[in-house]
């Protein structure tokens, strides 16, 4: 549960920017955040790449629509991963998540490489993943919905399940614990009961996001989990993903508004037509002619 | 115990028997046959291709818009004074008759088709209901209509009539070709031509091209979409009205309360063979099933084998290739 | 901000009140010990139904009453089997016969003296057909199972005929001369005659229920764990449930292998009751009278299908006057049941938690703080 050291941005004598505004993370009751954390043994240290991204190239027919990208995540960290529209990042985000297979480069998550994998075994392996249109099982409670992200981690058979042996029971007390802990670390615990058609939007979306906590990730991907929210949900939901990862997980983030980005990230990789045209530190990023052109000159563009 | 285990399983000559002497001896009738049937096939298979197009559904209740045309077609021949034996008039007034059963038959499958489409699945439209309950709708819906013949007709088919006696009209590789064979083929090759044009070219073409490549994006075009819905399935059920003319004068022993499931679904897999939602496919998925049942039917004695030809031809083609030969296309300029 | 609708597989207007919505929060707010009382209480009636012979109820003169009531149980078994592969796992099948048919002819080839096989006691054969009928479903489903929706439901249709087909064409399965006295299970009464006669549905009927209630047991231990779990996912989103993890093929197989075995179940029951097995009623319109039977009661919810089942079966035998219309009855109670009302007559309320109740109570009861700034806007 490391802090991560925050970056200050530096007063320019110069006209200056405003500077980055950091968002701050929520107040989490430690019970709670002790309840939420991740369990697995991870094998690289904090601030060591977990996931790397080596020369990745994804070909649609004649279309390229990643070429040669290289980058990597750092376990710890909230990564940005930014670009105009039509730059690849979702086809990244796919890749890595097992959608798309790559026609040549290497994903490759504590020094295995996922290429190939079936998408539920990606999961199983650590890298989680929300969608941008939101997609829950309606049919099913808050809880419920959580639960499932535990069954991935579970033993239980079928003919287990089917007699009820000692470890279903284990598994499925244990998930109605770890289930609120994690309904209450993103702040939906008194819906745990409705059904998640039902609920609202901004409760929508943080179900997706503790259902994907739920898999137990090593790397929990979201893909752009403030859509369609007003600025001020998305200031929530950016504090809660700073608390998640000041929780212990690491976070790779596909967002469109760019001052969120600024504010919430550690780093940034920037793409334009499928190539990595940056990745560093965000108030670098944001000086960067390259990314500033690749905007139109707009960093503060609000996508929303 | 494994003794008579083996008992059990089938030793090649006990229930499967190929008959490889026969097929070649009788090798370009069966053939000729076979495409005979496979145009029928082909015109029912455009029926539902159209509207899994259109509507990514499987129509099954399009085997009873076929049947009612068949019915249609026994009815007014039996006015008319067709009988079972063969009928003394003349090639004109033969070829009025069969216009007016055409007619007849054209309107009464185009009618069943509009009914189930503005009764069964039209209110799913409006309710926006999932996959799932438009296929259990449309067995619904086959059924009722089914139901209502057999609670009319009882389960027995109709008396077969004989609408003319083929003759002879040439001679190809020793078998003779008669007027029958040749009436439907080329009767079936003309139609599925006229609607794979009028798909093409004609304006509501392009609409029903639009609908089925990208139903919203069309109606902001301008497309009407339910037009365009219910000119499909008058469309299928024209040319089912046809085929039940054309199965009616082949098999005139077939018309019977579930004498369409059979068809349709060796119709379905003719269209999933030739490519479903493909119009070209239909005709080529048609033709081949026509065939294959045929030799298959010969090779293997019997004629309920054609019946599971037909089916293991539809499983293999959704396990192993299920966009079929010609690929799905209805959207695209390339039939 | 706008309610995101998310649909539901079989019914995306979840707002609407459903009928006898009542009952169904009476039920839900009753006390365990209470909604125990009444399950037994039913129970007792059901199996006391044969014995008194309701009069409105009851089938006679027409049919004898404890047949139809074993008619009744077996279809209900078949509907609660259906109901797993199409209610919770979302896969439509059309050809379910078959695996009836299959347990049918196991019972049969392994009791009838007819069969050249060795026999076993028939009791014997409940457990085989399940195992064989199993086996076939997986067969069938390790390669179809790859498909959806439509395709899906077609490819069953082939293979249910296909079967069918095959039960005629194959001369050891004895076409439509069948195989005749198929076994019963071992019991004479005072008289000299076999309890299980053919003509005795009573003791027929308290078996096919004594494993009715057990299946239904079992089925609810399945839903309130990672498996029911998993097949609800795969039904209301596939790629999504593979995305978080589920292994969606693996679960679709067991759906479909553990339909089969129930399926194949009641038909091992039905070939012992009735005593004869041949190849005249395993077909196309069967399997979808069994679809009927489970959308019409309620899809998903495994009393639903206990009452559309025995529903199906009850209709054609208490009123005779209709009963050669009973396609046509229930083509059109689909059609209506799925424009109308698409969840069925008792919509499904899964709970699919072993011990979520207890969760749940606890929340409604307060005792959960939310964390500090996050404030939440309800719709």
């Amino acid at each position: 549960m490391g802090a991560h050291s925050e970056e200050v941005p530096e007063a320019d004598e110069t006209s200056t920017p405003a500077p980055i505004e950091e968002i701050q993370p929520l107040e989490v009751e430690e019970a709670v955040a002790e309840a939420a954390a991740p369990e697995r043994e991870i094998d690289v240290a904090i601030g060591d790449d977990l996931i790397v991204v080596k020369d990745l190239t994804i070909k649609f027919g004649g279309l390229v629509a990643l070429d040669n990208v290289s980058f990597t995540i750092k376990r710890g960290e909230i990564l940005g991963l930014i670009g105009p529209n039509g730059a690849g990042k979702t086809t990244c985000f796919n890749a890595m998540t097992g959608v798309y297979k790559p026609t040549s480069g290497q994903i490759l998550l504590e020094g295995s490489l996922l290429n190939g994998m079936k998408q539920h075994k990606i999961t199983r392996a650590g890298l989680a993943r929300t969608f941008q249109n939101i997609r829950l099982f309606g049919d099913m409670t808050a809880l419920e919905n959580v639960v499932v992200g535990l069954d991935a981690r579970h033993k239980t058979s079928v003919v287990g399940a089917l007699l009820r042996l000692p470890r279903h029971r284990r598994e499925e007390r244990s998930a109605i614990d770890r289930g609120m802990a994690l309904l209450e670390f993103v702040g939906i615990a008194e819906h745990a009961g409705a059904q998640a058609r039902n609920l609202s939007y901004g409760s929508q979306r943080r179900l997706e996001i503790a259902r994907a906590l739920a898999t137990d990730p090593k790397v929990l991907c979201l893909d752009e989990p403030a859509a369609g929210f007003n600025p001020a949900e998305k200031e929530d939901l950016m504090a809660l993903i700073r608390t998640i990862r000041n929780d212990g997980y690491t976070v790779l983030l596909i967002e469109h508004d760019m001052k969120l980005v600024m504010g919430v990230t550690d780093r940034i990789v920037v793409l334009e037509f499928g190539k990595k045209i940056a990745d560093d530190v965000p108030h670098v990023i944001r000086e960067d002619p390259k990314v500033v052109s690749a905007y139109l000159g707009e960093p503060e563009d609000d996508a929303a | 115990m494994i003794s008579t285990l083996l008992t059990a399983v089938p030793t090649d000559s006990d229930w499967i028997n190929f008959d490889v002497p026969t097929l070649i001896n009788t090798f370009w009738s069966t053939t000729f046959d076979g495409l005979t049937f496979g145009a029928i096939y082909a015109l029912v298979a455009l029926g539902y291709t159209l509207v899994y197009g259109v509507l990514n559904l499987i129509n099954f209740a399009h085997s009873e818009v076929f049947i009612m045309g068949c019915y249609a077609v026994f009815f007014t021949l039996s006015f008319l004074g067709f009988g079972p034996s063969a009928p003394n008039l003349g090639f004109g007034q033969i070829l009025l008759n069969l216009l007016l059963a055409l007619l007849a038959a054209i309107v009464a499958s185009a009618v069943t088709a509009f009914l189930v489409e503005r009764l069964a699945y039209r209110p799913l439209r409006k309710r926006n209901a999932p996959r799932l309950v438009y296929l259990i709708t449309a067995i619904g819906a086959s059924f009722v209509i089914q139901y209502l013949i057999f609670w009319q007709r009882g389960p027995l088919p109709e008396p077969a009539l004989t609408m003319f006696l083929p003759t002879p009209i040439f001679e190809v590789f020793g078998t003779i070709i008669d007027s029958q064979q040749i009436i439907i083929v080329v009767a079936a090759v003309i139609m599925m031509v006229f609607v794979d044009q009028f798909i093409r070219r004609s304006r509501t073409g392009r609409g029903i091209r639009a609908v089925a490549q990208d139903p919203d994006t069309a109606t902001l075009m301008g497309v009407n979409k339910e037009k365009i819905i219910i000119t499909t399935f008058i469309i299928g059920g024209i040319l089912a009205g046809a085929a039940a003319l054309f199965y009616v004068m082949k098999i005139p022993s077939g018309v019977q309360y579930n004498g369409g499931f059979i068809l349709g679904i060796k119709a379905f897999a003719a269209a999933v063979l030739g490519g479903i939602g493909n119009v070209r496919g239909a005709l080529l998925g048609g033709l081949l099933l026509g065939l294959i049942g045929n030799y298959g039917q010969i090779l293997l004695g019997s004629s309920q084998w054609t019946d599971v030809v037909a089916f293991v031809v539809l499983v293999l083609v959704l396990l192993v290739r299920p966009q079929g030969i010609l690929g799905t296309s209805l959207g695209r300029s390339k039939a | 901000m706008s309610e995101n609708p998310i649909p539901n597989v079989f019914s995306k207007d979840a707002t609407r009140k459903p009928w006898f919505s009542n009952w169904s929060e009476k039920w839900a707010a009753m006390p365990r010990q209470k909604q125990w009382l009444y399950m037994i209480i039913i129970v007792v009636a059901a199996y006391l139904l044969p014995v008194i012979n309701p009069p409105i109820l009851s089938t006679e003169p027409g049919n004898d009453f404890p047949l139809a009531l074993f008619t009744m149980a077996v279809y209900a078994l078949v509907a609660v089997g259906l109901n797993v592969v199409i209610g919770y796992a979302g896969l439509l099948d059309l050809g379910y016969i078959a695996f009836f048919a299959v347990g049918s002819y196991t019972a049969a080839m392994l009791t009838s003296p007819d069969s050249p096989f060795f026999k076993v006691p028939y009791l014997w054969t409940i457990p085989l057909a399940v195992v064989v009928a199993m086996i076939v479903g997986v067969i069938l489903g390790i390669p179809t199972l790859r498909l959806r929706g439509d395709y899906l439901a077609i490819v069953t249709l082939g293979f249910g005929e296909i079967i069918r087909i095959l039960a005629t064409l194959i001369p050891a399965m004895k076409g439509q001369v069948g195989f005749q006295n198929v076994g019963r299970p071992p019991g004479v009464g005072a008289d000299g005659i076999p309890l299980f006669a053919n003509s005795n549905g009573t003791p027929w009927y308290w078996l096919t229920l004594t494993i009715l209630i057990i299946v239904m047991l079992l089925a609810g231990n399945l839903e309130r764990s990672r498996v029911g779990r998993s097949w609800i996912a795969i039904r209301e989103d596939e790629d999504a449930a593979e995305t978080m993890g589920v292994p969606t093929f693996k679960y679709k197989v067991w759906a479909f292998a553990i339909g089969a075995g129930v399926g194949g179940m009641s038909g091992a029951l039905f070939a012992g009751q009735v005593g004869f097995v041949n190849n005249q009623k395993f077909d196309v319109v069967t399997s979808i009278l069994f679809v009927a039977a489970v959308v019409l009661g309620g899809v998903g919810n495994k009393v639903g299908a206990v009452f559309g089942g025995a529903l199906v079966a009850y209709i054609p035998l208490r009123f005779t006057a209709i009963a050669e219309f009973k396609y046509l009855i229930f083509g059109f109670a689909l059609v209506l049941i799925m424009i109308y009302r698409s969840q069925g007559l008792i919509p499904a309320k899964h709970r699919l938690l072993a011990y979520g109740q207890s969760a749940y109570a606890k929340v409604r009861a307060g005792t959960q703080k939310k964390p500090a700034p996050a404030a939440e806007k309800e719709a």
